[in-house]
């Protein structure tokens, strides 16, 4: 097979403005921290610093929910539902107005390929939008009740994997159903964030309607236990989503979890192959397996196996991992130093409890962080990269039998995100679907989001829907 | 002639479609409304509790993978066999309660009705809170409920036939099964529930009452890492309680239904709110193609 090389065709920055600093985005302004402290977010590809970011503390999340409260009282919640969503058009086609530009700035922060923040991010970003500015004068069909009621303030803590689409999935169905926010973008990865306060204030939306405080693991604590809090909804690892249920033990507040996943993408023997590699490749290899729902764990038939795992290595040799600014691009940075530590440490472990490590030969860039694509065969339930959400591109391959030894294997996890199942029979796909413990079932696909569709997972992969209308009932109540 | 001596009623748990005593062999002296004996309940204890969610768990394959048409035929049985019962209901929540018989034959009527509504709801929620999801590409996207798994119920304390109705019926509708700790100085109507239950095709497992003190299961079952969602209505107006309920279904994520600061007075119509607390949305995803 010839192999032809590409000349590298690298998307222009020059379209982003970094400012050497960031202040917090509270009451419609941005504003230094009290106590003037400050972090760095470094550019995981190159290990630049990109910007100086203010640390919001105690004093500034509670002057940020005090803008939100004063907000909903004395404006967004006296506002018409018709009002309410022409500001948030207003916002999706500032976002369309501006893709490129948060496109370009989304993949230096956070270390994506420029296809995909180009293709999927921000299109998806500005189509949620765009989906709830027609909720917000709808809300009586919504089925909470002929008349209901916002929540009041929400506080919302959203993870570095997909910074602008997670404040999307946050901010847009909260403000449409009339609460307002105080959105704590995760530490890592807070620039599209800062720009999208700016985007608010070019929509001339309310002051104090959308707070933005940046900061590590504390800010995001104190914002979901301040008592002016009336709603929380997280997006992040399961540990932390436990601490927030019992944060909120006790209180009125109501909180929407999306937590950690660890998918089985299940391929039968009849399945198309040749799409079945693509889908394995984009379940895992997606977002560099930066994804709650990635489909981590295979469970491949044993009859396919020898093919499958043949033809899935032929397509890994041709990812392309490095700069993600270029177009060509497939895999990019690690998001940070930390969550490499944390993949190199799973994977060492991996070959340590046995299983067999497998990577196409790639050559990594000198500096920045990065991981080769990964698989691991001869994985059993019982080891820990079968068992724990590695976050990163790294495939886990096991085998099956039979239908009800696959949904056995796939369920047997206290997780329950997403599944994966590929087979050309109709009827097989509906027997899984319905057996399989997880809140999202791709069927000869992975990897799939819509702004209409509910997202979310069983047991311990959290509590509460984002999407579609389910999406908009956790920002709801029947009445005050 | 004599009068007939009445063949009295031993009060026990119902665990698995079987009604044993307590694991402990202890019961605990149930009053009326002004202090006469009634009975001796059983006293469960956390093995009861621990052998209730075993059963529970083991029916739930059986019970969720129903068709939603036989859950609602098997649950208006139960509201027949209750009808059947209706004269023992009202006894025993007029004696426990402390209310007049007519008082007593209206949340009687109203209890057996309640079920009927439920049992209504199997075959129609799905139509009600699913949708099909018109995403933007060729896929057909599709929502459906699914049960949560297996639910522990705080059966409120002083509504004993009405309030139970009201949190039990909507946990089995939808395809759940239920451990449910009854009140604990009013269990008999609940008692008596797990007789009709018994006897109306409801297999066994998918619901297990246990009477005696909340405070020696509930704790169990809501830190049990095999049990889904958790509804405390029974520890209303104990908000410390209530807390550390919840503290303890945080282990496993729970789905929880807060206890209310007061037990309400149940009357009034329920909305689908106790239903949809213990289903799931699960979303499926198909490319559409030639």
């Amino acid at each position: 097979m010839t192999k032809f090389e590409y000349a590298p065709a690298p998307e222009s920055r020059a379209i982003v403005d970094i400012k050497s600093s960031y202040g917090l985005f509270v009451n419609g302004e941005f504003a230094d921290p009290v106590d003037g402290s400050s972090f760095k977010s470094v550019n995981p590809a190159t290990e630049e610093v990109l910007a100086e970011i203010a640390q919001a503390g105690h004093a500034d999340v509670d002057a940020a929910v005090q803008a939100a409260r004063r907000a909903y009282d004395r404006v967004w919640s006296k506002l018409s539902g018709r009002d309410r969503g022409k500001y948030l058009f207003r916002i999706a086609r500032i976002i369309q107005e501006r893709a490129r530009e948060l496109a370009v700035l989304e993949s230096i922060d956070n270390g994506k390929p420029i296809r995909e923040s180009r293709d999927v991010d921000i299109p998806l970003v500005a189509a949620h939008f765009f989906y709830y500015a027609g909720w917000a004068d709808k809300l009586r069909w919504a089925g909470a009740g002929p008349d209901p009621k916002p929540h009041g303030v929400a506080g919302q803590v959203i993870p570095w994997n997909f910074p602008l689409l997670m404040l999307a999935w946050k901010i847009a169905p909260a403000l449409a159903a009339g609460n307002t926010v105080v959105l704590k973008p995760a530490e890592t990865t807070p620039l599209t964030a800062l720009l999208f306060a700016e985007i608010c204030q070019q929509a001339d939306l309310p002051p104090g309607v959308v707070n933005i405080v940046t900061g590590a693991g504390e800010t995001g604590r104190l914002l979901v236990e301040h008592p002016g809090v009336d709603k929380v909804a997280f997006t992040g690892s399961t540990e932390v989503g436990k601490q927030i249920a019992r944060s909120v033990a006790g209180t009125t507040t109501k909180a929407t979890l999306e937590l950690g996943g660890k998918a089985a993408n299940i391929v039968f023997d009849d399945a198309p192959v040749d799409q079945a590699v693509e889908g394995i490749v984009n379940g895992i290899f997606f977002n560099q397996g930066h994804v709650c729902c990635a489909g981590s764990r295979l469970l491949v038939q044993e009859s396919v196996y020898d093919e499958t795992l043949a033809r899935l290595k032929r397509r890994l040799t041709t990812l392309r991992v490095g700069d993600p600014l270029d177009k060509n691009t497939d895999i990019g940075a690690i998001n940070s130093h930390l969550q490499l530590a944390r993949i190199r440490e799973l994977a060492e472990v991996g070959e340590a409890e046995g299983a067999q490590r497998w990577s196409p030969e790639c050559e990594l860039p000198d500096r920045g962080f990065w991981f080769p694509p990964t698989v691991f065969t001869g994985v059993t339930q019982a080891h820990r990269i079968a068992r724990e959400e590695i976050f990163g591109p790294v495939l886990s391959v096991l085998t099956f039998r039979t239908p009800a030894e696959a949904v056995e294997k796939a369920n047997n996890t206290p997780y329950g995100l997403s599944a994966g199942v590929w087979t050309d029979k109709g009827s097989r796909i509906l027997w899984m679907s319905q057996r399989l413990r997880a809140g999202v079932v791709w069927a000869n696909t992975f990897n799939r989001f819509d702004p209409t569709s509910p997202f979310g997972g069983y047991k311990e992969s959290g509590y509460g829907r984002e999407g579609g209308r389910h999406g908009l009932l956790a920002y709801l109540k029947a009445e005050d | 002639m004599a009068e007939r001596l009445a063949v009295k009623k031993t009060y026990k748990l119902y665990i698995g479609g079987k009604f044993p005593r307590s694991e402990s062999g202890r019961s605990y002296q149930v009053s009326d409304a002004k202090g006469r004996f009634l009975a001796n309940a059983a006293w469960a204890t956390r093995k009861d509790a621990r052998d209730a969610v075993v059963a529970a768990r083991k029916a739930y394959p059986g019970w969720s993978g129903a068709t939603a048409y036989n859950r609602g035929q098997v649950l208006y049985r139960v509201a027949e066999v209750m009808e059947g019962r209706h004269a023992q209901f009202v006894d025993e929540v007029a004696a426990g309660e402390g209310v007049a018989r007519g008082k007593a034959e209206k949340l009687v009527d109203e209890a057996i009705d309640r079920w009927v509504w439920y049992a209504g709801w199997s075959d129609k929620i799905a139509q009600v809170v699913g949708s099909s999801n018109p995403v933007a590409g060729p896929y057909f996207d599709f929502s459906v409920p699914e049960p949560t798994g297996v639910v522990a119920v705080l059966a409120p304390q002083r509504s004993s036939l009405l309030g139970l109705v009201s949190v039990l019926a909507p946990v089995i509708v939808g395809g759940n099964t239920a451990v449910l700790a009854a009140s604990l100085e009013r269990p008999l109507p609940a008692v008596t529930l797990s007789e009709v239950l018994a006897t109306s095709d409801l297999p066994g497992g998918v619901v297990n009452i246990l009477t005696g003190r909340v405070g020696d299961t509930a704790a169990w079952l809501a830190a049990h890492m095999d049990v889904n969602a958790v509804d405390l209505a029974g520890a209303a107006g104990d908000a410390e309680h209530a807390r550390q309920l919840e503290l303890a279904a945080a282990d496993n994520l729970k789905r929880v239904v807060r206890a209310p600061e007061a037990e309400p007075e149940w009357t009034a119509e329920p909305g689908l709110e106790r239903i949809t607390a213990y289903l799931e949305t699960k979303t499926v995803w198909h490319p559409v193609g030639i």
